[in-house]
């Protein structure tokens, strides 16, 4: 077995990204010793290609309060929202913005001087009547120029990163405490346990478990595959976001930015057909509704090109100089993978795997919950998670464009104070390290360094996208989810047990993408054994048993299934925790029915 | 379009077991539906899983993937197959100037002191105000051309003056961030952070050559950004 040695932080954060970036800056910045720990350079992260925006509602260019971003979101969720948790964010967005202004964040501004603000999909006014202008933007590189004001304010906080370091497992002891994680430094080799007080995972998404992704290669779902394995519950798993407008072929996002800015979606007979399926809101309607709009078109015969297998999104009626103002990001991303300038012609564009809306169960302080004992949200103790890889739950069955950037913010800055106050509350020396729970991350390696006629890491990784992709994809069918749930376990095992040709110590990338397999075919059967059990059709979750009817109005099932899914990998078992309803200050936002 | 092979030439380098570097050749089969370089790269890397290279967002925006191709420094994922001349070989190497690490794969600790130095953040002393810091839409403009830089590394090692000078030259990409806080109304420290580049190095060692600009593959104009630094320094001297 390799050898480890072992260091020791107050806090650890693990990835670099928006949210490990936000909660660095609350823990530098009051003192404490943390590490945080990241596979690439904090400012390569997946955040860096967000594009349209943050949501706030500051109302700038409008009258705007967060209430009404509050009932959209819940609305977005189709109810599968946690209400507390969605207030939280909604209350704290304005803060949370305003810091990153005063961090530096170049933001678009309006003639007075304020942040500039677009409309998204699904954020209204008062309560669902018209769209509203809420996404603070930086052109479109809102995520970028977030993501690098961060890491900005992080140098100038002296924050201690370890770049280039991968974590492999959660260390936690009998009592189930979180006592740190094992990492492996990438240029070496080398294995160190990182002892902590406090542990935060902000890992980001496992949007590679799809064939066709908007995520970058690195978005394989560690945090996830780490908590998983160490007995934590993964919450809600079923429900993935399909972004309208990813460049088809291609995968590389478009954002609803375009649409906010006036962008059209049209068929081959050039119609503007979201006005049937969205009268209200159209092109604005919530990323789910445009997605299953859209695959509706393409499988009725109404796509575009010599297949029929996109739509376009035409914002050549656009002025030439608001593009090249607001989206001119999108204008090089159509030039680079479509071959299309937009300025003229339109976008071909499909529904592309996009977000995580489950992830590692928490509450809004950022702690991570699980069901022991009595209770079935009993925190963790010394365990955080904030950003794509949690589950607050705000976003439910189906994310708002916007929130994902919010999210990060919010509640990677309330991870960073509840850490904070642990560590200042209740000061006490580490707990002893158990030796059993480093060795397993170690013999992880181990397997991997010494494994013979194993299965290939490309083609296992190839098999399970393409199996995630057939199986759960934008429609699900009674059929192929119980058949994707036989096949992906077969992938599984394949997972476990792959072979590399690269014996190196040094930068061993073959080494990292066999453990990135093995986080991200967790996380693909989560998803698969969540989304096959839950037999109603909810935001992004929609399946062919479950249709639209007037007992269930779009397939709905509250009587049965307004509750989270919790998946554990031991015994592949589900149990389920109910969606909280009540608010922390305003009345609950009552079950209905939802249109655009 | 159908399959085609294309040929490789990419430089090796492993010091846990190699003594020097050395050229392989390799050829992979790309499909029409493989655009970029970076997409025939991970058909390669399926094929010999010990080449070693960064990648991550593959759409030009996360800064992983520069590499010297064909003797010039871009990023593998904006780089077209279509550019490639047929029947000769692919060339690439890692980024110049900087200490390989492994294969395609260097060390940017360099590049990265000399970002850090310019203090890239900003520097404002008055008590954060309730609202934002607010800004003209025509002062946001300055920054445009300065804050979207990815910090790949292609302009500062295509500089021959980073080459030289790699840890008393601050290098393109440090000195447009420098730039981009100067430019910034909402920043205060206008004067020291010309203060920290009066030297005859940080600054002053941009002959001009104008190699980052042909790098960058943001399109970005680090020798207008210096030269505006420039201008400064002079006018305050006199």
């Amino acid at each position: 077995m390799a050898k480890y040695s072992v260091r020791t932080f107050d806090a650890v954060i693990v990835g670099a990204g928006g949210a490990g970036l936000r909660a660095a800056i609350q823990l530098s910045e009051s003192g404490f010793k943390t590490a945080v720990l990241t596979k690439v350079f904090p400012t390569r992260s997946h955040t860096v290609a967000a594009q349209g925006g943050v949501a706030a509602s500051l109302g700038n260019s409008e009258e705007d309060h967060w209430h009404w971003h509050m009932y959209d979101t819940v609305k977005g969720s189709d109810w599968l929202g946690d209400q507390d948790a969605i207030e939280f964010m909604c209350r704290k967005a304005n803060e949370c913005v305003i810091e990153l202004e005063h961090y530096g964040m170049p933001f678009d501004r309006t003639d007075s001087g304020r942040i500039y603000q677009r409309p998204f999909g699904g954020h209204m006014s008062n309560f669902g009547e018209k769209p509203v202008r809420r996404s603070c933007a930086a052109a479109d590189r809102t995520g970028h120029a977030m993501l690098h004001a961060m890491y900005q304010r992080n140098v100038k906080a002296n924050t201690q990163f370890f770049i280039e370091w991968m974590a492999l497992d959660l260390i936690r002891d009998a009592e189930g405490a979180v006592l740190g994680v094992t990492a492996m430094d990438m240029e070496t080799g080398e294995v160190v346990a990182f002892h902590s007080k406090t542990t935060i995972f902000a890992t980001g998404g496992a949007g590679r478990i799809f064939y066709s992704s908007t995520n970058a290669f690195i978005n394989t779902g560690d945090g996830l595959g780490m908590a998983a394995r160490a007995g934590i519950p993964l919450e809600d798993m079923e429900f993935w976001q399909f972004h309208p407008t990813g460049v088809a072929g291609a995968g590389v996002l478009i954002t609803e930015g375009v649409r906010g800015e006036g962008g059209i979606l049209r068929n081959s007979a050039g119609e503007r057909f979201m006005e049937r399926y969205a009268p209200n809101a159209k092109d604005l309607a919530s990323r789910d509704v445009v997605s299953r709009a859209m695959t509706t078109e393409i499988n009725e015969g109404r796509g575009c090109g010599p297949h029929k297998d996109f739509v376009l999104l035409d914002i050549s009626h656009l002025d030439p100089a608001t593009i090249m103002k607001r989206l001119p990001g999108i204008r090089e991303i159509a030039i680079q993978f479509a071959g299309v300038d937009c300025i003229k012609e339109p976008i071909p564009v499909v529904p592309t795997a996009h977000y995580q809306m489950g992830g590692i169960p928490t509450n809004y302080h950022g702690q991570v919950v699980v069901p022991h004992g009595h209770s079935k949200s009993a925190v963790v103790p010394g365990f955080y998670a904030a950003g794509e890889c949690a589950c607050a739950s705000v976003h439910g069955a189906n994310r708002l464009g916007t929130n994902s950037l919010l999210d990060l913010l919010v509640f990677g800055k309330s991870a960073g104070e509840s850490a904070v106050d642990e560590l200042r509350n209740s000061p006490k020396a580490h707990k002893p390290l158990p030796q059993g729970e480093i060795e397993r991350a170690l013999a992880r390696v181990d397997r991997i360094d010494t494994q013979k006629g194993g299965a290939s890491v490309h083609e296992t990784q190839l098999e399970m996208r393409r199996t995630m992709q057939k199986h759960a994809g934008v429609f699900r069918f009674s059929d192929l989810l119980k058949a994707g749930v036989e096949k992906i376990s077969d992938v599984h095992k394949a997972a476990l047990s792959t072979e590399i040709a690269d014996k190196s110590k040094v930068f061993n990338t073959a080494r990292v993408e066999a453990l990135e397999l093995e986080n991200l075919i967790e996380v693909a059967v989560a998803t698969m054994v969540s989304a096959e059990a839950r037999k109603e059709s909810r935001g992004a979750h929609v399946r062919d048993d479950a249709p639209d009817t007037p007992e269930h109005p779009n397939g709905r099932d509250d009587a049965n299934w307004l509750k989270h899914t919790l998946w554990y990998k031991e015994g592949n078992r589900l149990d389920y925790k109910s969606v909280k309803l009540t608010p922390l200050t305003v009345e609950t936002i009552a079950l209905k029915t939802r249109a655009y | 379009m159908s399959n085609r092979t294309l040929q490789f030439k990419i430089y090796r380098y492993d010091p846990d077991k190699d003594q020097k570097p050395y050229m392989q050749e390799i050829a992979v089969e790309v499909e029409s539906t493989d655009r970029k370089l970076l997409d025939a790269m991970v058909k390669l890397k399926a094929k010999d899983d010990s080449i070693a290279f960064r990648r991550s967002c593959r759409e030009g925006v996360c800064g992983s993937d520069a590499m010297n191709i064909n003797g010039r420094n871009g990023l593998a994922c904006l780089t077209d197959l279509t550019t490639f001349p047929e029947g000769k070989p692919i060339v690439l190497r890692p980024l110049p100037g900087l200490p390989v690490i492994r294969d395609l794969i260097v060390d940017m600790t360099q590049f990265f002191k000399q970002y850090h130095s310019i203090k890239p953040y900003l520097i404002n002393n008055d008590p954060p105000p309730e609202t934002e810091r607010l800004q003209s839409p025509e002062d946001r403009e300055e920054l445009n051309g300065l804050y979207e830089c990815i910090l790949c590394a292609c302009c500062s090692t295509s500089c021959p003056s980073f080459w030289w000078n790699p840890d008393k030259f601050v290098g393109p990409a440090g000195l447009l961030a420098a730039y981009r806080f100067i430019a910034d109304t909402r920043d205060q420290a206008t004067s020291e952070r010309l203060d920290n580049l009066e030297d005859p190095y940080r600054l002053f060692r941009c002959h001009t050559i104008m190699n980052c600009v042909e790098a960058c593959p943001k399109g970005l104009n680090p020798t207008k950004a210096i030269g505006k630094i420039k201008d400064m320094m002079v006018r305050r001297a006199v």
